[in-house]
């Protein structure tokens, strides 16, 4: 998948905060319409670049461009063209499926007409039709989750930044879940994941290991594996994080 | 716009599906006025009475008379020893006692002096000191009335007038005060722990996330609070009228004018607020210890600057809730116009200002 365009461009990117070097020289790059996943143990600097990629926070230094633009002067650009779906579930508990929705949508420039039939669409699909008017905060967590995807990706974003989105979530809804993942990478959507289920980063296209603020691997799982001489990712990231 | 407009709806959503805000936002303040209104009071009214009267001639009997047809007294009986005022006050019968000394016509007539004593059960020392005040008042006004016609070069005349309330109203002293109070508890606090909230079950993440400038996000946030506050103010104002007939002397545009300046304030400290503390526990510890205890206690509302110790004074000085009372009783009561405010007006102003730099200040700093 050489060829293809870079949605995420990411040069020399540091992140100091005081005298901690929470990012240190990252470089790499993500294409269009792939599922990159990003690892690393907690605490090993992936919240904070991720956090700068969605314009959340400033970089110490370095070249980063995300769909074409530039994170420190058009942060403004990059908002309307990216989701962002954070560690902590993130919709309204006192609002209901419907209205969380639309507060989204409007909230990314969506016209009326299209929130509704978009919404109608979406509601079919996760067959959350009959309970369209309940608060969220009533309904079952698995489906708080997806949903919460959904509306990170109802405005049709070029990437999506997911935050270890799978937390505390039972490995059927976790493998719904990734494949929800993969629907939309079909309609085009660029897919930016963190997380440390190592079993996870198999549904990835590519992903890179974090460790100590460093990226240390980046390739397709099956190269990884084939490098470090593992049967499966978590033999990858232990070897890695041992060295 | 629509943008905004969404995020505001939703932020009304929020306010009126949680039965707990809602009643802090509407309960409190009316709950708050009738209970300040009706019970707590500054003002005396039927106030028992002794009467130890040891000559029983014209002039006591009628001065006696005076002190139950004031309105502000009723009879608690005659006594005749003095061990009977101990007994009085204890079984709790009066909370008072005028004594006439033997020959008071007498006194009076030939000598242009006689004695009343006044014993008063100062166990409560507020109500004591004002109950003297009163019966004094009441007897002083009818001697005087008695001695219209003398000439009597070494007398003199004592008219005490309570301007701007005549009748010693408490309600007047407390609207203002509870409107600073309330204006201060949903501004200040209600944003606070709103924008707590949001930072807490971290859907501020995926705000600053979207196209929403932080700006935005804080403007839609506060909005509603803007409204509701002054509604409230409003409120106040309305049953201060029709319940306890406090008039507004004073321009009522330029009264809601201040009222728009305090509550901005107020939303400002709120916003600073919510930028330093992280849960909403946080937040409400903060705004009840750092704002409202502060206004309780410091802003003359309720204990006079005057009396405070000099530290206390500079402290008062610095709370703004102290500067809008001025302003508030200023229009209401006396009727002041715009010229004799603009001092306290600029302090607000300049007040508003820094917090909301402050406020701004902190929030580029939690971006970066």
């Amino acid at each position: 998948m050489g060829g293809r365009e870079h949605i995420i461009e990411v040069k020399d990117l540091v992140k100091k905060f005081g005298s901690f070097t929470a990012n240190d020289r990252l470089t790499f790059h993500v294409e269009r319409g792939e599922i990159f996943g990003f690892l690393g143990a907690n605490g090993a600097g992936k919240t904070t670049a991720m956090r700068i990629l969605c314009g959340l926070s400033y970089p110490t230094s370095g070249e980063i461009q995300v769909a074409g633009h530039d994170v420190y002067r058009e942060r403004e650009k990059i908002k309307k063209k990216i989701g962002y779906m954070s560690q902590k579930f993130s919709l309204y508990e006192d609002l209901t499926v419907s209205e969380n929705i639309r507060l989204y949508a409007g909230i990314y420039g969506l016209g009326r007409k299209q929130i509704a039939s978009r919404e109608e669409q979406l509601l079919e699909r996760l067959g959350l039709t009959h309970i369209r008017n309940r608060l969220i905060g009533k309904i079952p967590l698995g489906w708080k989750q997806k949903l919460a995807f959904s509306v990170a990706i109802f405005h049709q974003p070029a990437v999506v930044f997911l935050d270890e989105p799978t937390g505390g979530v039972d490995p059927i809804t976790r493998r719904q879940f990734w494949e929800m993942i993969h629907d939309a990478t079909e309609e085009g959507i660029t897919v930016f994941v963190t997380t440390h289920y190592m079993d996870e980063a198999e549904y990835c296209d590519r992903v890179s290991i974090m460790v100590d603020g460093r990226i240390d691997a980046l390739d397709t799982p099956a190269a990884l594996k084939q490098q470090f001489d593992s049967k499966n990712m978590n033999e990858v990231f232990l070897k890695l994080a041992r060295s | 716009m629509k943008r905004f407009f969404g995020f505001v709806k939703k932020e009304f959503q929020h306010i009126f599906r949680d039965k707990r805000t809602l009643l802090i936002l509407f309960g409190l303040p009316i709950v708050m006025i009738i209970l300040f209104g009706f019970v707590v009071s500054t003002e005396i009214r039927d106030v028992e009475v002794g009467i130890w009267d040891r000559s029983m001639d014209q002039a006591s009997i009628r001065a006696t008379q005076k002190i139950f047809s004031s309105g502000y007294f009723i009879t608690a009986g005659y006594i005749d020893h003095e061990e009977e005022i101990g007994e009085l006050f204890r079984s709790g019968r009066a909370k008072v006692v005028v004594v006439f000394e033997e020959g008071f016509e007498r006194n009076l007539l030939r000598e242009n002096h006689a004695a009343i004593k006044i014993v008063t059960d100062a166990s409560d020392a507020n109500a004591a000191q004002l109950t003297l005040t009163y019966l004094q008042g009441v007897l002083m006004n009818y001697f005087q009335s008695q001695n219209r016609d003398v000439e009597m070069p070494w007398s003199i005349d004592i008219k005490s007038r309570m301007f701007y309330n005549e009748e010693m109203k408490g309600v007047y002293m407390f609207i203002p005060g509870l409107m600073a109070m309330i204006l201060m508890l949903i501004s200040a606090l209600m944003t606070s722990v709103t924008i707590a909230r949001e930072k807490e079950f971290g859907t501020m993440e995926l705000l600053l996330a979207s196209p929403l400038k932080p700006r935005e996000i804080i403007l839609g946030k506060v909005t509603p609070y803007v409204v509701l506050s002054f509604t409230n103010a409003m409120t106040i104002l309305l049953l201060g009228f029709f319940v306890f007939d406090v008039p507004v002397v004073g321009s009522i545009w330029l009264l809601m004018g201040e009222c728009m300046l305090f509550i901005t304030l107020a939303l400002s400290l709120g916003v600073l607020i919510s930028t330093i503390a992280k849960t909403q526990q946080m937040a409400m510890f903060m705004s009840l210890l750092g704002l409202m205890l502060p206004t309780i206690l410091l802003s003359g509302f309720i204990f006079p600057i005057d009396n405070m110790p000099k530290v206390l004074q500079w402290f008062s000085a610095i709370m703004p809730p102290r500067w809008f009372i001025v302003i508030v009783k200023n229009i209401m009561l006396k009727g002041s116009g715009f010229a004799f405010i603009w001092k306290e007006t600029l302090i607000l102003f300049g007040m508003t200002l820094f917090f909301i730099l402050a406020a701004v200040k902190r929030f580029q700093i939690r971006l970066n």
